[in-house]
């Protein structure tokens, strides 16, 4: 069967790949482009370090084909620092201290920066439910809470 | 050896050690640069694929590949008969666990791995794999296994420690202790008597086995994979394909999570047989339901216990009988189980006995102080019992019965400075301790002890002609290591921080170093770092002596700069570890330090656990409202990342005393091999873990330090089952305690 041609958006740069029919867009991301900063943990959704958006939604790239990503915009961690500027989460995460292995820190950072875009002012509650969805083996999530709930503070008063 | 120089922690007025400075890796890891496993290729790579089997004991009677080679994109199958003899008996069960041999062990055993051009490919080929399976009884419960009868994966493998005419499931005996158990009982007030049980966890670490292998036909091989020990994989997989250690170059990638479970191989052997049969490099990478099925979860346990205790609280004999299965090959833990279980504890009369014993599970790997969580869950929940049941003060109970310096452990050996009864009164004087509780909430404590571990180390620490520090170590960082290898050289050295670069070199440029693994790395690759950067302060020294036109014994090193001493005192300017380095070249050439230890001396670590539980007596759901960490870390170098080891290992602790278990079925086959249904906390679970860092100085290291990470997953699961047995009305004594668990508990209790 012929590849499937796409062309979609990822990080603002215009993207086009061909890809099989039952490519996860994980696959494309980390085989077909080389963009192996989202993570497979579990490929079935539950661990979240794959999370990205599409058009703004947070999802789990492993549970979505690279042929559904046509016209689509696509974020990934990649495209979170502009530059040589780390977006605030990432500098609160290294602050805090909130990775230790780090696996998990991509996924959890794109989650996170989902949260505040739509809740710029997260309680505690908020975070550690909207985090629910990306496993962390490592921190025991203190350190990870506290960094996304600092972030935000920083970001508020920025703002 | 253990280092002359004893510790001078306190004595020493630190600069760098004791600060919070950002980690040299953490803009990697927070921008998706970093290089797990998983992240790396090469040109012309094939895509290798393990076929498992689907049966939980089976006889191989015939494996036809024919049909997968045939396949066009197929460069090569492998299975058991491309593998060698291996005469180590440990090492040829490796194998085995690789690749099995005559028999599948385990749902999940691999038995066969193709290499093809995809994925795609490699997935056809393995349905292509016929194999005539003759499917043989099995067992999975360790007392099952232990019955006369049972099933049997080997026989004659028991060692001359098992007496006769017991199952052909266990392997080997331990005991130890001293004094007289029943002598100690008969002064008791009360005897308790509990059978405890806890089933088996996985370490669960997020980033799944991978790996990237080539070689060549002329035995010349490299492999990239994610591990705790890249001189472990080297010597491993040498030893498997029969090539020399020296030929075999390993890169260790950033690791993903270990906890344990990443001290052995799984698929590197297979990638490097894969990559010799096709001359292509071949890259292995496990699905999450391969980690579950086929990687290294810990033991499951049945302990039983007895101890008698008086009614003023003091114990007067302390006996654990241990079995725990450790999967299908010899090897539990239950020997460091065994030694662990009364550790915490000063006692005349105390012994253990422990049962190693094989099923048809997949091999257990260390998870996380191996061995010990599951003897203080059955300790240390007697211990609560009795206390309560005479009214007593559990963390009183624990001070009047808390070893101390010059404590002979149940294990052998007499304890020198230890910081059990400081995290004890610590617990004690924190608000945690007398805070309110509300209706279904109960309170628990535990105490927890772990060996620490040193081993062979070798770092070379190098300074570069401009005057900054490289400094090379051999061991994968876990959890933040290249930091506090960095502090450490800079404090030594008396430079910054940032001026010091700590990197994970291949098993091609330092000499062999034990896996990360035993709470060992800050200890002694910090000791090994600490005195390389002595080495090179004293060639530094030499040189300045040198320049100077005195001896270098009149030069001492103060600040980051050689400065003359003695009667030379103050005729010459300081000359900075900078202005040395420049002029290296004409003073003698490049200028580095390097050490090489077998570390001893690691000394021993303890904790003490808080945790607040509620529970929902419709449901049976717990719920951890409040949780505290008390522990000696002897000096914490980074402290963000002591709080870490003790945040991480305690919410492990809470997986597995709340959530976590293999499920197997009637069929022997693992039924929730999936994050979904095997289910690790989430943020959402958890309240933020508080932590308490105390530092009794370890006399076995330069700044007193003690290991860190294994300790904190001692306690939990006794900690929350005596805070739940509290909230419930009930005492739990098997792990997990899930909602129906408790529920049941709480129903049966109530009639």
């Amino acid at each position: 069967m012929s590849k499937i041609h796409v062309t979609t958006t990822i990080n603002g740069d215009p993207t086009e790949y061909l890809c099989e029919a039952e490519d996860t867009l994980l696959d494309v991301l980390r085989d077909r482009l080389g963009m192996t900063g989202s993570k497979e943990g579990c490929g079935t959704g539950d661990c979240g370090a794959c999370s990205i958006t599409v058009d703004g939604r947070l999802v789990c790239a492993c549970l979505m084909l690279g042929a559904e990503a046509e016209g689509r915009e696509i974020g990934t961690i990649e495209g979170m620092a502009k530059g040589d500027t780390l977006h605030p989460l990432q500098q609160k995460f290294i602050e805090h201290a909130a990775l230790q292995c780090g696996i998990c820190t991509p996924g959890i950072l794109v989650a996170a920066k989902s949260l505040l875009e739509r809740n710029p002012d997260p309680t505690e509650e908020e975070a550690r439910y909207w985090l629910a969805g990306n496993l962390c083996r490592c921190t025991g999530y203190d350190k990870i809470i506290r960094a996304v709930l600092d972030a935000a503070q920083d970001m508020r008063e920025a703002s | 050896m253990a280092l002359d120089s004893k510790s001078d922690g306190e004595k020493l007025n630190f600069k760098v050690i004791g600060t919070r400075p950002l980690r040299p890796d953490g803009i990697d890891k927070v921008t998706g640069r970093a290089r797990f496993g998983a992240d790396m290729s090469a040109p012309g790579m094939l895509v290798g694929l393990v076929l498992r089997s689907p049966h939980a004991h089976a006889r191989i009677k015939s494996i036809d590949t024919s049909a997968a080679e045939a396949l066009t994109g197929v460069h090569a199958v492998v299975t058991r008969a491309d593998f060698g003899a291996v005469e180590n008996e440990a090492t040829a069960d490796v194998l085995d666990n690789c690749m099995a041999g005559d028999k599948a062990l385990y749902d999940g055993h691999a038995v066969a791995a193709v290499a093809a051009t995809s994925g795609k490919i490699a997935k056809q080929a393995l349905k292509l794999i016929e194999i005539d399976y003759e499917p043989l009884p099995h067992v999975t419960d360790v007392d099952a296994a232990m019955q006369p009868d049972a099933p049997s994966l080997h026989d004659g493998r028991a060692n001359e420690t098992v007496p006769e005419g017991m199952s052909p499931n266990v392997m080997a005996r331990h005991e130890f202790g001293h004094g007289d158990i029943e002598a100690g009982l008969a002064q008791a007030d009360r005897v308790l008597e509990r059978t405890y049980r806890t089933e088996a966890t996985h370490q669960g670490y997020i980033e799944p086995h991978a790996c990237l292998a080539s070689m060549g036909p002329d035995g010349q091989a490299d492999l990239w994979c994610c591990t705790q020990g890249h001189y472990m994989v080297r010597n491993t997989c040498a030893e498997i394909l029969g090539i020399e250690q020296g030929q075999l170059r390993v890169t260790a990638s950033e690791i993903g999570g270990g906890f344990g479970g990443k001290t052995t191989v799984f698929l590197e052997p297979v990638a490097l047989k894969l990559a010799q049969k096709s001359g292509r490099p071949v890259k292995m990478v496990m699905s999450r339901a391969e980690v579950l099925r086929a990687t290294g979860p810990t033991a499951s346990s049945s302990i039983d216990v007895r101890i008698g205790m008086t009614k003023d609280g003091r114990i007067t004999a302390g006996f654990a009988e241990l079995r725990y299965q450790g999967g299908a090959y010899p090897g539990s833990p239950v020997d460091m189980g065994s030694m662990s279980a009364f550790a915490p504890y000063d006692l005349e009369n105390v012994k253990t006995v422990g049962w190693d014993v094989v099923t048809n599970r997949p091999k257990q790997a260390a998870y996380r102080a191996p061995g010990a969580p599951m003897a203080a869950f059955a300790v240390e929940s007697a211990i609560d019992e009795l206390a309560k049941g005479f009214g007593l003060d559990p963390l009183e109970v624990r001070l009047k019965n808390a070893a101390r310096e010059g404590t002979r452990a149940s294990y052998g050996p007499t304890y020198p400075a230890i910081g059990l009864e400081a995290t004890l009164r610590k617990a004690k004087d924190h608000p945690h301790w007398s805070a309110p509780l509300g209706p279904n909430q109960g309170r628990g404590v535990a105490c927890g002890f772990w060996f620490n571990f040193g081993g062979d180390t070798c770092v070379s620490l190098n300074i570069t002609p401009d005057g900054t520090v490289t400094l090379s170590e051999g061991n994968p960082d876990i959890g933040g290591s290249r930091a506090s290898m960095s502090m450490m050289a800079a404090e030594e050295l008396g430079i910054p921080y940032d001026k010091v670069r700590t990197v994970i070199a291949d098993t091609g440029s330092l000499g062999q170093n034990e896996v990360t693994d035993g709470s060992r790395v800050t200890f002694a690759v910090g000791l090994a770092t600490i005195e390389a950067a002595r080495a090179a302060k004293r060639e530094m020294c030499k040189r300045a002596a040198m320049v100077w036109g005195i001896d270098e014994e009149a030069v001492v090193w103060e600040d980051g700069a050689a400065k003359p001493a003695g009667p030379n005192a103050g005729d010459h300017e300081p000359m900075s570890l900078a202005e040395i380095a420049a002029i290296a070249s004409n003073t003698g050439g490049p200028i580095a330090g390097h050490f090489e230890v077998n570390a001893e001396g690691a000394g021993v670590s303890f904790a003490t656990h808080m945790v607040d539980t509620e529970v929902d007596p419709d449901t049976g759901a717990v719920k951890i409202l409040r949780y505290t960490v008390f522990q000696d870390a002897g000096k914490a170098v980074h402290p963000s990342y002591v709080e870490g080891q003790f945040q991480g290992g305690a919410v492990q602790g809470i997986g597995w005393a709340l959530n976590e278990e293999y499920i197997y079925g009637e069929d022997g086959i693992l039924q929730n091999p999936g994050f979904l249904d095997y289910r690790i906390p989430v943020a959402s679970d958890l309240p933020m873990i508080d932590t308490v860092i105390l530092e009794i100085p370890n006399p076995g290291h330069p700044y007193g330090v003690r290991g860190v990470g294994e300790t904190s997953i001692v306690p939990p699961l006794a900690a929350v089952a005596n805070a739940v047995s509290e909230a419930a009305g009930v005492r739990m004594t098997a792990l997990p305690m899930s909602p129906p668990r408790v529920l049941a508990a709480i129903q049966s209790e109530n009639g």
